[in-house]
């Protein structure tokens, strides 16, 4: 199939980018960024830059990948990665815009590629539990509500991709920050510590410059895990308790 | 006290004072909608007339009317601000836009209730000015109760195609803004469940669409019957 692509190209954070255009043929048995791997290969023997964008595992679990394609985070289809995006789901003739993240909170380092360390400092913020693990404990050693378990597991599946930012016209990183929240707070483990954790987190979130939430829900439609905005509802909950019901 | 101050400026303690001045400004759209459908008595205004001097001279309406202002501008250039805040957050924007994730009055919350705050300034400045600090409002006699007479007032206005139909693109605006700000409040406070929020949603959008057009059936039905 023969495709026209109009890419984001950009050299730096500093510089200003503008869409190229490109002509590649495709199988439309590839996936997206094999796809972008045969594009590139013709422009590395030209002796062109190749489009810089990111990509680890391939498989749907890393959380890089990240593209919006005809203004969709990870493209048109619904709970799927960039990568497990096939180019079956377009048509011979089609021409595919292909953007950055955007969001203020997110700079372009290059092209495609867009800088997520403020996801890291809000995890670093209090998203983890603060207890010697040791060696690894009997899966029902702590018995835990069937209930609980599949909220706790469902927000765990977040893989800090970034689309609920990308796809929010306010550029809010509460989906996120919710999910995290929801992961480890709903589980006795993590029960200690979470309203501590909710005020940090949030207040660290506040603090990269995202943006407020105003419930549009465009980031649950766009997460590639399907997490639900039922996350933030839970995490506004436990940061008013946080604010109104501790000492500080 | 620096902590309610902290709270305050959060992203979620913005949002709180949003959803609560926002829920009760619907609340007062409710009592405010029952008071003036007594302009669709036949009784030249009597009722609506008696109901509009209590309400402008009762001193506990009068303290709560207070918290009425206090809410609008509180909701309107709290809301703004949230709006730029977002904008900035945004950054650029993508070259191709879809709808296929949000809807059209999530979006546009700021536009609607913006088109609202300018309907509530000509509203206000049409009766509430001229009631409140203006002689141009003759008084009317009811069995020697002298009551400004708002009712001809209104008359007077909704007798103007060009008014009638500024009401009614205000009530659109407003059934937008509802559409979406009334189960959004909820969510907002935290209040989400599995059984209930089905139940509020279902509850917004038939407010959502009742309320306006109650409220736009009167200008209307008022024009027809001049």
């Amino acid at each position: 199939m023969q495709l026209k692509l109009k890419v984001w190209r950009q050299k730096n954070a500093k510089t200003n980018g503008e869409f190229q255009t490109y002509s590649v043929t495709a199988s439309e048995h590839m996936s997206f960024l094999e796809m972008l791997d045969v594009l590139n290969e013709e422009l590395i023997s030209k002796k062109e830059d190749p489009i810089a964008f990111e990509h680890d595992c391939r498989e749907g679990i890393c959380g890089t990948c990240n593209l919006v394609i005809d203004g969709r985070p990870h493209g048109p289809m619904q709970g799927t990665t960039t990568c497990q995006l096939h180019m079956r789901s377009f048509k011979d003739g089609d021409t595919i815009v292909i953007e950055p993240w955007r969001a203020e909170a997110f700079p372009i380092i290059k092209d495609l590629v867009v800088d997520r360390s403020a996801f890291d400092r809000i995890i670093q913020s209090g998203g983890y539990i603060s207890v010697n693990t040791g060696q690894a404990m009997d899966g029902n050693a702590i018995p835990v509500e069937k209930d609980l378990a599949i909220k706790a597991f469902d927000a765990a599946t977040c893989i800090g991709c970034g689309a609920c930012v990308a796809a929010c016209p306010n550029g809010s990183a509460m989906l996120f920050t919710a999910a995290k929240v929801s992961h480890l707070g709903l589980l006795p483990q993590g029960k200690v510590e979470h309203t501590k954790r909710t005020r940090s987190m949030v207040d660290q979130m506040d603090k990269e410059g995202f943006g407020n939430c105003s419930n549009v829900g465009a980031c649950e439609v766009e997460c590639p895990k399907e997490i639900s905005i039922e996350n933030i509802a839970r995490m506004n909950r436990s940061y008013v308790a946080a604010v109104f019901g501790s000492d500080e | 006290m620096q902590w309610i101050l902290n709270f305050l400026t959060s992203s979620i303690g913005k949002k709180f004072v949003m959803s609560f001045t926002g829920l009760f400004l619907i609340s007062f759209l409710i009592i405010h909608l029952i008071g003036n459908l007594q302009l669709l008595y036949s009784d030249g205004g009597e009722a609506f007339n008696k109901y509009a001097y209590f309400m402008t001279s009762n001193p506990l309406i009068k303290t709560v009317s207070i918290g009425l202002y206090t809410g609008i501008l509180l909701h309107a250039f709290l809301g703004l601000a949230i709006y730029f805040k977002n904008k900035k957050s945004k950054g650029k924007k993508y070259a191709v836009s879809t709808s296929a994730n949000a809807s059209f009055a999530a979006k546009q919350m700021a536009l609607l209730g913006t088109l609202i705050l300018a309907f509530i300034l000509i509203h206000m400045g049409d009766f509430w000015f001229k009631m409140k600090f203006t002689d141009q409002i003759i008084p009317v006699d009811y069995d020697g109760m002298q009551v400004k007479d708002l009712y001809a007032q209104v008359s007077t206005t909704f007798s103007k195609p060009f008014f009638v139909g500024i009401y009614i693109l205000g009530m659109i605006a407003l059934a937008f803004h509802l559409w979406h700000g009334f189960q959004s409040a909820f969510q907002t406070l935290g209040l989400n469940h599995k059984k209930y929020t089905p139940i509020i949603q279902g509850l917004g959008k038939i407010f959502s669409i009742l309320v306006p057009a109650a409220f736009a059936l009167i200008p209307i039905l008022m024009y027809l019957n001049r």
